[in-house]
């Protein structure tokens, strides 16, 4: 038996709706690295020059390559939307395909780049960094967690998009809706960001 | 039930699912409220029985019923339990979801499957707290997690840090869910000022829970860091600072127990109206202190740290900031008061529940005051006194309003009527418990005498065992009324779609309210407390 009034409202179709929440999720994310960065904030002015020290220690091209690849990739996916709402399906897939495989790019350079750290007996709880200074430790635990936890939402991005990229080929995703699509690309441009301020935190500035 | 409008629990939200089914694949906001209720006041009953065993052992000197270590894990399981599995979710979770889209005129909220996600991740947390026991011993850290004990105990912590992490992401979707079904789903006609105070505490509430809640999430994601890789970023001899964990901690942990409060005052701001038969008192004070709470409580975690170690100015900033918060919590109570005034008041036991509320959290506070003042706090950090003042806080405050809330929507979520009398009886016996249980703590603060200590000196004993006596009666208490309650099913008092005379729009449906909540478009008063029909109605019956 149904009730007299269908009160049903249609939330799926409410695109400012959708919005408002993935945006509040995006912040709840921002929030989390947030903590890191006060973290970093609060070593960098105790180990000024240890935090110098191991900066230039680090790959800065790897780290231009990597912010480059991103920057790309973060325009591609927009232009995926774009290419839905034209509805040119195989532009759109193209565009996909080509970011997923930006990202992949990248955690291949992170893990070159990382294993090249470890070779030089520089990870986490390693001989050199116990028994070294404590600054250069504590800046090397903070590349760790933060690119690391970084390098997570890369993944979880990466599978955003190919689910995306599944629905557009499937045409699940499609002029009309591309709500999926749309806050997928979100997350990613949200990776984006924070690495944009990951590198100069850990690459340039130091 | 009227004509051929059959009330949710007859109707699955998606048809075709029956039985257990139809509850654990529900998207319908009142049913997943109710699946709360059912984990949380198991949750609760546990959690009690665990603080009257660290109350019982704490009656007589020296050992009583166990030993030190259990003990310990007693008090780690009261604390993590009650906060994370009844305090924070309780009113959001139980009366938020099934009231809120009522309250503002909508179906059900913005992101259903969400909203079921949250259950299944909030169930997950719990289990997880459980198999923590299980695997590795207890855990003993206390429900603060402060390293560098949380990092170097041999207990599982790390499950139970991930489970607190898991529980902090099902409420921070609860909080999402709400901001967005809030902002996007009012009925037409109801602007921001004519959404009830229940739902404006919701909403101040899931903005501080996603605010804060990362920033607990990262830190306990740091502490598992810590055990697993041993990076050391709270490791003194690593270069880590260990009062970083304890400011992280409470960044997040002190805008919390407002999560915990706001929801639990936003509940008497709808009891108090409703048998005063008179519109609340500052509406609009309500309002925005609620806001304001939220806010300034945002910036006062450190007053939990002026023993750990910090500058005389940032002591006194954040002693001034908390005493700030006092104001608006004091414009509440005020505006309650007022609403009494002149009304005219019929007793029921929400009302008695929530007067008792109202006297419970005015000395919660009033020795909030007492702690957050950075002389005094030296006197008293980490005594009793500062057990005594947050189980005011959180037990007088947000327990109370809890039984508060049960008892003014049970029949609404149910379409029964409970006995009176025993719940008058409950709610005396459980406040009565309450004092004796807790002033005498109050006192062994002043003395000197620490919390979370196994043992103590011979002259705190008198005080112990008092308090103890008077945890049996609380216990007893609450017990009752979930008899009460419970038995009220058994009796089958129907009840009508407004027992109290309210004016908000959950007491326009029909009791227990049918699937889409609405039988017809729900007609949006200008002022949501406007008693003037409720008060014709009431005197017509009188006549």
């Amino acid at each position: 038996m149904y009730t007299k009034m269908d009160t049903k409202k249609d939330t799926k179709k409410d695109k400012t709706g959708i919005k408002i929440g993935m945006w509040l999720f995006l912040y709840s994310e921002i929030i989390l690295f947030g903590g890191l960065f006060v973290l970093y904030a609060v070593y960098f002015s105790r180990y000024t020059s240890e935090f110098i020290e191991g900066g230039r220690a680090l790959d800065r091209m790897i780290g231009t390559i990597n912010t480059v690849i991103l920057l790309a990739s973060s325009f591609t996916v927009a232009a995926s939307i774009t290419a839905v709402r034209r509805k040119n399906i195989k532009a759109a897939s193209g565009f996909l395909i080509f970011s997923i495989f930006c990202g992949v790019v990248f955690l291949v350079n992170k893990y070159f780049e990382w294993g090249h750290k470890f070779h030089e007996n520089i990870y986490p709880n390693s001989d050199k960094l116990v028994d070294g200074p404590p600054g250069i430790n504590i800046f090397f635990g903070m590349y760790y967690i933060i690119t690391g936890l970084h390098g997570l939402h890369i993944i979880a991005g990466t599978v955003l998009l190919s689910i995306s990229t599944y629905m557009v080929v499937k045409r699940k995703i499609n002029e009309d809706s591309y709500a999926m699509l749309d806050n997928s690309a979100l997350y990613w441009h949200l990776v984006d960001l924070i690495w944009i301020f990951v590198f100069p935190l850990f690459y340039l500035v130091l | 039930m009227s004509g051929d409008i059959q009330s949710f629990f007859k109707t699955p939200s998606s048809p075709g699912l029956s039985g257990i089914r139809a509850w654990l694949f529900t998207t319908d906001h009142k049913r997943i409220g109710l699946m709360y209720m059912a984990a949380i006041i198991f949750w609760f009953v546990l959690a009690v029985l665990f603080g009257l065993a660290v109350r019982t052992e704490l009656m007589t000197m020296g050992k009583t019923i166990m030993s030190a270590d259990i003990y310990n894990s007693m008090f780690t399981l009261h604390g993590v339990i009650m906060i994370f599995l009844f305090v924070i979710p309780g009113i959001p979770a139980i009366f938020g979801n099934f009231m809120l889209p009522i309250q503002i005129g909508a179906d059900d909220v913005f992101f259903p499957k969400i909203n079921l996600l949250s259950w299944y991740l909030f169930m997950t947390g719990g289990l997880m707290a459980v198999a923590s026991l299980f695997s590795g011993g207890f855990p003993d850290t206390g429900w603060t997690f402060y390293v560098p004990f949380s990092v170097s105990a041999k207990s599982n912590v790390s499950l139970t840090v991930m489970a607190a992490f898991v529980l902090g992401m099902s409420s921070m979707l609860t909080g999402l869910n709400f901001i967005t079904t809030i902002h996007r789903m009012r009925a037409e006609g109801m602007g921001w000022m004519q959404i009830p105070l229940f739902t404006w505490s919701l909403y101040a509430t899931s903005w501080v829970q996603l605010l804060a809640t990362p920033v607990v999430s990262i830190t306990l994601v740091l502490v598992v860091v810590e055990r697993m890789f041993g990076i050391g970023l709270f490791d003194p001899d690593k270069g880590g600072d260990p009062l970083l964990y304890q400011h992280l901690f409470w960044m997040y942990s002190h805008p919390a127990v407002y999560i915990m409060i706001l929801p639990g005052m936003g509940v008497i701001s709808e009891i108090i109206p409703v048998f005063s038969r008179k519109s609340i008192f500052g509406y609009k004070a309500i309002v925005y202190s609620s806001m304001a709470i939220a806010i300034a409580g945002s910036l006062v975690w450190a007053h939990h740290m002026y023993t750990s170690g910090m500058s005389d100015v940032a002591v006194f900033v954040f002693s001034l900031l908390t005493f700030l918060v006092a104001i608006p919590s004091a414009v509440k109570v005020f505006s309650w008061i007022s609403t009494m005034y002149k009304g005219s008041i019929q007793m029921a036991p929400p009302l008695l529940y929530s007067l008792c509320f109202i006297y419970l959290f005015s000395v919660g506070g009033l020795t909030g005051l007492v702690l957050g003042a950075a002389g005094t706090n030296i006197h008293v950090h980490d005594t009793h006194f500062v057990v005594s003042h947050f189980h005011f806080v959180m037990f007088g405050g947000t327990g109370f309003s809890f039984f508060a809330a049960l008892h003014f929507w049970w029949p609404k979520m149910f379409g029964i009527m409970y006995d009176f009398k025993r719940a008058y009886i409950a709610a005396i016996l459980t406040t009565t418990g309450f004092m004796l249980h807790f002033i005498p703590m109050f006192v062994l603060g002043l003395q000197g005498m620490p919390r979370r200590y196994h043992d103590y000196l011979p002259r705190y004993e008198t005080g112990n065992f008092f308090a103890g006596i008077g945890g049996y009666l609380l216990a007893a208490g609450i017990l009752f009324m979930f008899f009460n309650l419970l038995s009220s099913f058994k009796k089958k008092d129907i009840a009508v779609s407004d027992p109290w005379g309210g004016t908000t729009l959950e007491w326009s449906v029909p009791s227990p309210p049918p699937l889409h909540n609405f039988v017809e478009a729900p007609v949006i008063k200008s002022f949501p407390y406007d008693f003037k029909d409720v008060l014709k109605k009431f005197k017509l019956k009188n006549d």
